[in-house]
């Protein structure tokens, strides 16, 4: 009996997370009236129509994408460097001021956005960078940046000092260091860190929503929300927008089932490693 | 004697290593400074200098009008028809609320959702990652998926609401918070679910091995021992989701639009400084957002210290 209610509640919570992406999958696939009414369904009810219609011209979908793909990659190659190299000094070398700045990065991580809204406007404007789709990687950096320098600095810190201690007797410089015997141990943290960087810039909606104000340069959350225009709830192309949501998640969620555990792991480091 | 010798000779090779050291940490963190005084520290600057202005969106040097964008008729407070402006009480009503009963309600879930993850059964690798699905899913994803499934005509919820016999619901615009919350806690329940089993992973195995024996009732050791030992990391993970919730934006954006029965106050900063144009009290909001996240954050350290004292 106890086990039986274990078994529905596990079916229901794996019910509960999996159905609505799994529902999304499913009518991205209808047309016509199968979409708004279920017992309508044929075999000729499904196809990718909904999908090619996305590509078709005079529609920036595709150009969403590389636009997303572009600047979250950027994000993520330049939040590992600067992250790696901090953590190394935040990690490993005792100065004055380490846990200020520690606590600095900490506080940064809990910035709301909008409260550097007006500034990250104005310098957006400043360097040139505003309505450009790649200046968006300027204020990502602010959340992947102090999320990335916090969990690399506490692995950082669990690394044998022997290690270390070996190599400055070979005369290795702190930089050798960092590279040849740091990095290949740190790989792994790197990866879920990566990750986790990669999910945060792709999702993002609020600045990509105000600081880029082409179709052609929105990324993809944007564009998803722009599908339909200022069309009522009920006139919206469902099927366009399911398929949309797709595409956008489908390598999130591919991501997810083949690094689930380094995610697990990247996920719990940042938020509760003290 | 040798010993006396050798340390003066170790020593001043030591500092000379410890100061080569101490000036490679400047060059390694140089520019991760740079970066974050250019993305972080700056714009907040900035944003509290223009909160001080009437700034507009289109001519951003505005005059210096002191605290009246905070208090007097035309700021947040004090606005001479009461202590609040009606349209930010709204808004900081909405994300209070939205905050309160989405973290409630995810905490109860997550711990659920936890404890089940740490008993063993078959196939539990695969239902840890069936959980993690929703977390991947981008929120400006999910308020649409959702939108979708609580359409009124043809909404699959509506669907088997109508099957069923019952009258079909528009939810979003007859329940819009409660629609908020429902989508927020579909996403987020299993990152908070990952925090708290995190720590159940790391309690000592040996205490209910003697529970068990000593046959005290599953409940009893949950209260008793589970609770109060996980604790802290708990309190960690609903501030973690609280500072979140506090500065939500996207999902209710996207589900519900800037409607007054949800908007939140990082909508009521983006409303007034990018619709309205008015940068000056958008950035006075931006300010007391950034107040209650600042109070909240000290909390939340507070809590990792007592976590991480307690010997993780």
């Amino acid at each position: 009996m106890k086990r039986l209610g274990f078994r529905v509640f596990v079916a229901l919570v794996v019910g509960f997370a999996l159905f609505p992406f799994g529902f999304a999958v499913f009518t991205s696939f209808l047309g016509g009236n199968a979409l708004y009414d279920l017992r309508d369904i044929e075999a000729s009810s499904f196809g990718i129509a909904n999908y090619s219609a996305l590509f078709e011209s005079g529609q920036y979908f595709g150009q969403s994408i590389l636009n997303s793909l572009q600047v979250a990659t950027t994000v993520v190659g330049l939040s590992l460097l600067l992250g790696v190299t901090a953590a190394y000094a935040l990690g490993r070398i005792a100065f004055r001021g380490r846990g200020l700045l520690l606590m600095a990065i900490l506080a940064v991580s809990m910035f709301p956005q909008v409260a550097v809204m007006a500034g990250m406007y104005e310098l957006m404007h400043a360097l040139g960078l505003y309505n450009r789709t790649f200046g968006l990687v300027l204020p990502y950096m602010l959340f992947t940046l102090p999320f990335t320098v916090w969990v690399l600095t506490t692995f950082m810190r669990e690394l044998p000092r022997e290690l270390e201690e070996a190599a400055v007797m070979d005369g290795c410089s702190p930089w050798r260091i960092l590279v040849s015997v740091f990095l290949p141990l740190l790989w792994p943290v790197l990866v879920s860190v990566g990750l986790l960087a990669f999910v945060a810039a792709w999702n993002e909606f609020l600045f990509a929503l105000t600081f880029v104000n082409q179709d052609a340069g929105r990324t993809v959350p944007v564009a998803i929300s722009l599908i339909g225009g200022g069309a009522t709830s009920r006139e919206l192309p469902w099927g366009k927008l399911m398929a949309a949501s797709v595409l956008v998640t489908l390598p999130l969620v591919a991501m997810v089932l083949v690094f689930q555990k380094k995610i697990v792991a990247g996920l719990t480091a940042g938020a509760v490693k003290g | 004697m040798v010993k006396t010798l050798e340390r003066p000779a170790q020593k001043t090779s030591a500092t000379g290593l410890a100061r080569q050291r101490r000036r490679s940490a400047v060059a390694f963190l140089a520019p991760m400074v740079v970066v974050l005084v250019l993305v972080a520290f700056a714009p907040l600057a900035r944003s509290l200098w223009l909160s001080l202005t009437d700034a507009r969106i289109d001519n951003l040097s505005g005059q210096f009008v002191g605290l009246s964008n905070y208090v007097g008729a035309y700021g947040l407070f004090f606005t001479g028809d009461g202590w609040i402006d009606p349209r930010w009480a709204t808004a900081v009503g909405n994300t209070l609320r939205f905050a309160v009963v989405s973290v409630s309600i995810e905490t109860v879930l997550a711990l659920a959702v936890a404890l089940m993850l740490d008993t063993e059964f078959r196939g539990r690798s695969l239902v840890t990652a069936a959980v993690l699905v929703p977390w991947a899913v981008p929120t400006v994803v999910s308020a649409k998926l959702w939108d979708w499934m609580l359409q009124q005509q043809f909404g699959v919820v509506n669907l088997a609401l109508a099957q069923l016999g019952f009258e079909r619901i528009a939810f979003t615009t007859e329940y819009p918070m409660w629609s908020v919350v429902l989508v927020d806690v579909w996403k987020t329940t299993p990152f908070m679910a990952l925090l708290i089993l995190a720590a159940l992973k790391m309690l000592p195995r040996d205490c209910y091995e003697a529970a068990r024996v000593d046959g005290v009732h599953p409940v009893k050791v949950f209260l008793r021992v589970t609770l109060p030992l996980i604790r802290p990391a708990l309190a960690v993970a609903v501030i973690f989701r609280l500072l979140d919730a506090l500065r939500v934006f996207d999902v209710i954006y996207v589900l519900t639009g800037s409607t007054e029965s949800t908007i939140s106050m990082s909508g009521f900063v983006r409303d007034q400084m990018i619709e309205n144009g008015d940068v000056g009290l958008g950035s006075a909001a931006s300010t007391v957002l950034f107040v209650v996240i600042a109070a909240c954050t000290l909390v939340y350290m507070k809590a990792a210290r007592v976590r991480a004292g307690e010997g993780t």
